[in-house]
């Protein structure tokens, strides 16, 4: 059967390999300008930014010949959990023909729920069980390679001598990981890989500025959606850190609590989850600043609950913390020329704080 | 005793009574911020993130209207109100005292209690316990507040069921719509603070009054048939308030027919994207319902809302005659 899911960021890769290993035809929908006008078209006017670009892309899969998506829910209280539900509610009413499963989290006796989903799919090629758990821990496993290369590329950019190597090598280093179908393959790759992007030529005397980027994870993760932040960042010379990935968020959400450090450091500010990733936002910028990091650049939808209570807050941890915050709301209208001039602008007073703070450092060295 | 504050926005519209009753069998003075007007709305456009929706703007405009005249400020931090699933109120209700803590300085202090009655059905008991003591009450007289509290709410909830507005239960007043069967019936739906506010809402009540519109609100449901509404849904969604509309706009669908669906919401309210959606399909598929969105920000005019309605009622009389 054709089917198809989310685009995140690298991850689509991961997905496919699972799928083909259940006897499915994956239909990896990458998002375009064009997919981003059909879903906005069809979405209510209000939807969160990752509503419109998942429905564009939902849609775009259904005429490739898509006939089931699969994606996660979420126990909310955020609008993501109830994604599945009114995609599937606005599909029909175009008169379309295609099935969304969402799997829920377990919790309590919705586990039950979340097993009968996983026989439904891989009943229909009659895969057993034994091989069903084979082939997700091998998805897992280049779900993280994925993950650690993408980490790895952020370390590297800041140093690259010729801009644009260390993203050409990420693209081949992807490729590599594309093709390892076995565990053992998947390590070797994993570390070609690495190889790969050790090859691109660097200037180690640099002293990059660090940022930590945090927010809503889906316009985090998907590059489309933010306008290549990261990219854009690391070009600038910045050393970027990313708070989410998805292999930490699915094991966070999906099989234990976790993030408890995030979540008291945001205490001071606002002791109360408030879905999506709000109080991580606070958290996380809280613990960058104990970190040393130079600043924070925060990612949101346009209209985005939870984000916006945490912009509303964020205030009080710049002035006690003394970490510069950039908050970037995104939605279909946001250009790409804006979101750099932005950026670089708020590098350049990263830079500027951090030579009066080294000035300031000397005249004291001077003093004493 | 002390002069507390009341904000007159948000969740004032359904538990005011509660901690109106609370508060002054305990002997305290009651103050509830001025009606919405355009200088709230000014003081609340400073004082919150541009981001924020109107309601919350609107909120701290109220705080503001407080803060001068008040020995403390009633924040509570509302988090849940029954067990139903995942449900809370808005994330925006949730973070709301540290918005407020955030974006205004120099504040009398601030009650923000949690209130979670998720947990237990003895929960809200414990909150009156907690915030009784602070104000140094014995808790022989926080129970007594505490139940005539409980009393004093359930009889609200009861006459808004028998067709009276929040306000009009509050002050008490007789029912004044002369039931005719020939009148046109409207569900006015939508979150409280925002069906209820004449300001946010340009008077659209007393607007469709003089049409001689029959007039429905969530809280003219029944509480149990509202509920019996939920399994109607694949899901549930995950918001106190945008439950209670979606449900109550299936009562209007189903069980109490109505002429036509009026669905108020403010202008980038994060929930009622996917409630105007979830609406306006279910009006479709369930007997073509007339529905309307009547969208509210800070800029909406009087003509506007007055000229929308009209026509949509206009709309809903010929239809009427044509059946
Ligand atoms: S976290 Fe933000 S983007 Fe995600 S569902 Fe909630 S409002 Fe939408
Ligand atoms: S429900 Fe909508 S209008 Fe109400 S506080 Fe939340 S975002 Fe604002």
């Amino acid at each position: 059967m054709k089917v198809s899911f989310p685009y995140m960021g690298t991850s689509h890769i991961a997905f496919s390999m699972l799928l083909r290993n259940l006897g499915h035809e994956p239909v990896v929908v990458k998002p375009t300008q064009k997919t981003l006008t059909l879903g906005t078209q069809y979405s209510p006017e209000f939807a969160c930014l990752p509503f419109k670009i998942l429905l564009g892309t939902y849609l775009e899969a259904i005429e490739k010949g898509a006939e089931l998506i699969l994606t996660s829910g979420g126990i909310g209280p955020c609008r993501a959990g109830y994604y599945g539900v009114l995609h599937q509610k606005i599909i029909d009413d175009l008169g379309l023909n295609a099935k969304i499963i969402v799997f829920e989290p377990p919790r309590n006796l919705s586990i039950f729920d979340l097993l009968n989903k996983i026989n439904y799919v891989i009943k229909l090629n009659k895969i057993k069980w034994l091989d069903f758990i084979h082939y997700f821990k091998l998805g897992w496993q280049k779900l993280k390679a994925l993950d650690e290369i993408e980490n790895y590329v952020h370390k590297i950019r800041p140093y690259e001598t010729n801009k644009g190597d260390t993203t050409q090598a990420f693209e081949e280093a992807q490729k590599i990981l594309e093709k390892a179908q076995t565990k053992e393959e998947i390590e070797e790759a994993l570390q070609a890989a690495k190889n790969v992007l050790d090859n691109v030529p660097q200037d180690k005397s640099r002293q990059p500025l660090k940022i930590g980027i945090i927010g809503e994870i889906y316009v985090v993760l998907e590059p489309f959606a933010n306008h290549h932040v990261e990219t854009v960042l690391g070009e600038l010379g910045v050393e970027v850190h990313r708070s989410i990935s998805l292999t930490g968020y699915t094991s966070n959400s999906f099989i234990k609590e976790g993030e408890q450090d995030v979540i008291k450091a945001a205490h001071p500010y606002l002791n109360q989850l408030i879905g999506g990733h709000g109080i991580n936002s606070i958290g996380e910028t809280v613990l960058y600043a104990r970190h040393g990091y130079d600043g924070v650049v925060q990612l949101a939808p346009f209209a985005c609950i939870p984000e916006i209570v945490a912009k509303g807050i964020l205030p009080k941890v710049q002035k006690d913390l003394g970490i510069p915050v950039l908050t970037l709301f995104l939605d279909e209208q946001t250009g790409k020329a804006g979101i750099e001039t932005r950026l670089e602008a708020f590098v350049d007073l990263l830079k500027q704080k951090r030579y009066r703070a080294n000035v300031q450092d000397k005249l004291v060295a001077v003093n004493l | 005793m002390a002069k507390i504050g009341f904000p007159k926005a948000l969740y004032y519209y359904l538990y005011y009574p509660f901690w109106q009753e609370f508060f002054t069998n305990l002997g305290h003075d009651m103050i509830v911020s001025s009606s919405t007007s355009k200088a709230i709305l000014d003081l609340g456009v400073k004082e919150t993130v541009n981001d924020a929706c109107l309601p919350i703007k609107l909120f701290h405009g109220h705080v503001g209207d407080l803060a001068s005249k008040v020995d403390v400020i009633f924040i509570p931090r509302m988090v849940s109100v029954r067990k139903f699933a995942t449900e809370t109120f808005c994330p925006k209700f949730l973070g709301l005292p540290d918005m407020v803590h955030a974006s205004m300085e120099d504040l009398p202090p601030v009650i923000e209690e949690k209130i979670d009655l998720s947990k237990s059905p003895l929960e809200l008991w414990r909150v009156c316990q907690r915030i009784g003591k602070e104000f140094g009450h014995s808790q022989w007289q926080i129970n007594n507040a505490y139940w005539h509290a409980k009393k004093v709410q359930h009889r609200f909830f009861k006459s808004m069921e028998n067709g009276l507005t929040a306000e009009k239960a509050m002050t008490g007043e007789k029912k004044k719509y002369t039931k005719d069967k020939n009148n046109l019936k409207l569900a006015f739906l939508g979150y409280p603070y925002l069906v209820y506010d004449n300001f946010i809402n340009v008077n659209s009540l007393e607007l469709l009054e003089k049409m001689d519109v029959e007039i429905k609100t969530v809280e003219m449901v029944p509480a149990k048939k509202l509920l019996a509404q939920r399994k109607k849904l694949p899901k549930d969604l995950f918001w106190n308030f945008s439950n209670r509309v979606m449900h109550s706009c299936l009562y209007y669908l189903d069980d109490e027919k109505v002429d036509g669906i009026v669905h108020v919401t403010a202008f980038g309210c994060g929930p009622d994207a996917m409630v105007d959606k979830m609406m306006e399909l279910e009006s479709k598929n369930r007997g073509e319902v007339p529905f309307l969105t009547l969208s509210l920000d800070e800029h909406t005019g009087n003509a506007g809302v007055a000229t929308r309605l009209e026509a949509f009622v206009d709309m809903l009389k010929i239809r009427r005659e044509k059946q």
